[in-house]
């Protein structure tokens, strides 16, 4: 290799009213507009949207997961900064609830009245699904 | 000095005992709400402060003028969005604000198609019995700020705008500036004046997983919703401090307030215990004079 890559990522995760993460990582992978970003120290600078979804950090080995809404990811040279609407640790989300709220968005969208927000139904399906799988992966 | 009864002096001494209490415990609840508030604006700084960053160094690839959002047009249509608190007892701090944005609308004259949007009971109180023109009003949102509230206004906010339904938009709040201190800021929120913040714009060839004028078109209606919430948790703290600032005179009142009316209680019984050895003397001396 021509330069030495640095061997890890200085990541910061913020949400409008609250810091969620900061510090050293060895990997970060984010759900981008078009597909899941895995970024390794090094990456080049990028700008991308996030989507609903689960942010995965690994730390000294060790695989973390944050349950996220709408954001961006800025990649600098010397740091990442991932900004979301809405952010959760596994241990914050309540799965049973996630579950009632999936059934309920499965429902709307089965459902034949023509008045159905799909869009909304939708997007709601898919914040129910991505916040079971992260409490899903909840480390022990 | 009230009336001679020593009864009613110690009643009355025991009534503002009562309220010192009230007040001094409103204090410290105010005292412990402002040091949550104060940490929430911290914690909302790295946000906003990414997301300026972001948008400036967009800025540089993109043709800002071109966004609805970035351009002046002829203010015909204004409105002001006024955050009061949803309670009293906070000194001036509701009256400042209202008479802040009377002022404005008068210096401005903005009167002709103005409309308000109310964040807060106390200016909802005031400008509806005055019948002002009040498109939005949101009560019992202050004593527990969230981002969603501060997306729901801005977004309206946006809308009316986009839609030219709305010329300008001003925010008129009370900025934190210490414990003591509040300073009745009026900003301009839309069309977006500046986008200024961190100086260092850095010059960077992203990747950029979208065309730039889609992030950017994206992000700018963000950071009119982070304006407003900044705001939001600005007056949220004010509000704190004026009312721990205003209980702590009211309790420094009632302290002096306790104490001249215990000298006065002392007063009136000593006055008496004299007046009553006295009758007791001439009485003794009466007697002394019959014998």
């Amino acid at each position: 290799m021509a330069e030495d890559l640095p061997k890890s990522i200085h990541l910061t995760i913020v949400t409008p009213d609250r810091l969620l993460f900061n510090g050293e990582v060895d990997a970060v992978t984010v759900p981008g507009l078009r597909g899941y970003l895995g970024i390794l120290p090094g990456h080049a600078p990028l700008l991308s949207e996030l989507r609903v979804g689960m942010i995965s950090l690994v730390q000294e080995g060790r695989e973390n997961h944050l349950f996220c809404t709408w954001g961006f990811v800025e990649v600098l040279p010397d740091r990442v900064s991932v900004l979301v609407e809405q952010a959760e640790l596994p241990e914050e989300i309540d799965p049973e609830k996630a579950k009632v709220e999936k059934e309920r968005a499965e429902l709307l969208l089965r459902s034949k009245d023509p008045k159905t927000n799909y869009e909304q139904a939708l997007f709601a399906l898919e914040e129910a699904v991505n916040r079971i799988q992260v409490a899903s992966r909840r480390t022990a | 000095m009230p009336g001679g009864n020593i009864l009613d002096v110690r009643r009355r001494v025991r009534s503002v005992k009562n309220i010192q209490q009230i007040t001094r415990a409103m204090k410290f609840v105010a005292a412990s709400k402002l040091r949550r508030a104060q940490d929430r604006i911290f914690a909302a700084r790295p946000y906003a402060q990414r997301m300026l960053a972001v948008l400036n160094s967009l800025a540089t690839r993109v043709d800002p003028s071109q966004h609805p959002l970035l351009t002046e047009r002829e203010t015909r249509k204004a409105m002001l969005v006024v955050l009061t608190a949803d309670k009293g007892l906070c000194g001036a701090f509701n009256n400042n604000i209202i008479k802040r944005a009377t002022q404005y609308i008068e210096e401005e004259r903005l009167n002709e198609a103005l409309t308000l949007t109310l964040v807060g009971r106390k200016g909802v109180d005031w400008f509806r019995r005055r019948r002002w023109p009040v498109r939005h009003q949101y009560v019992n949102i202050m004593s527990r700020v969230e981002y969603r509230y501060a997306q729901e206004i801005a977004q309206s906010l946006i809308n009316y705008y986009a839609s030219s339904d709305l010329d300008a938009v001003y925010l008129v709040y009370n900025e934190f500036k210490s414990v003591i201190q509040q300073r009745v800021v009026v900003e301009p929120l839309l069309p977006i004046r500046r986008l200024e913040g961190e100086s260092h714009v850095v010059f960077l060839d992203y990747i950029y997983e979208q065309p730039p004028q889609v992030i950017f078109d994206r992000l700018l209606p963000r950071h009119v919703e982070t304006q407003v919430f900044r705001a939001m948790l600005e007056s949220e703290a004010a509000e704190h401090g004026a009312r721990m600032t205003a209980m702590d005179a009211a309790t420094r009142n009632a302290k002096e307030m306790i104490e001249s009316l215990t000298l006065h209680m002392n007063r009136l019984r000593q006055a008496k215990i004299t007046k009553e050895l006295i009758e007791i003397v001439s009485g003794a001396d009466a007697l002394k004079g019959a014998e």
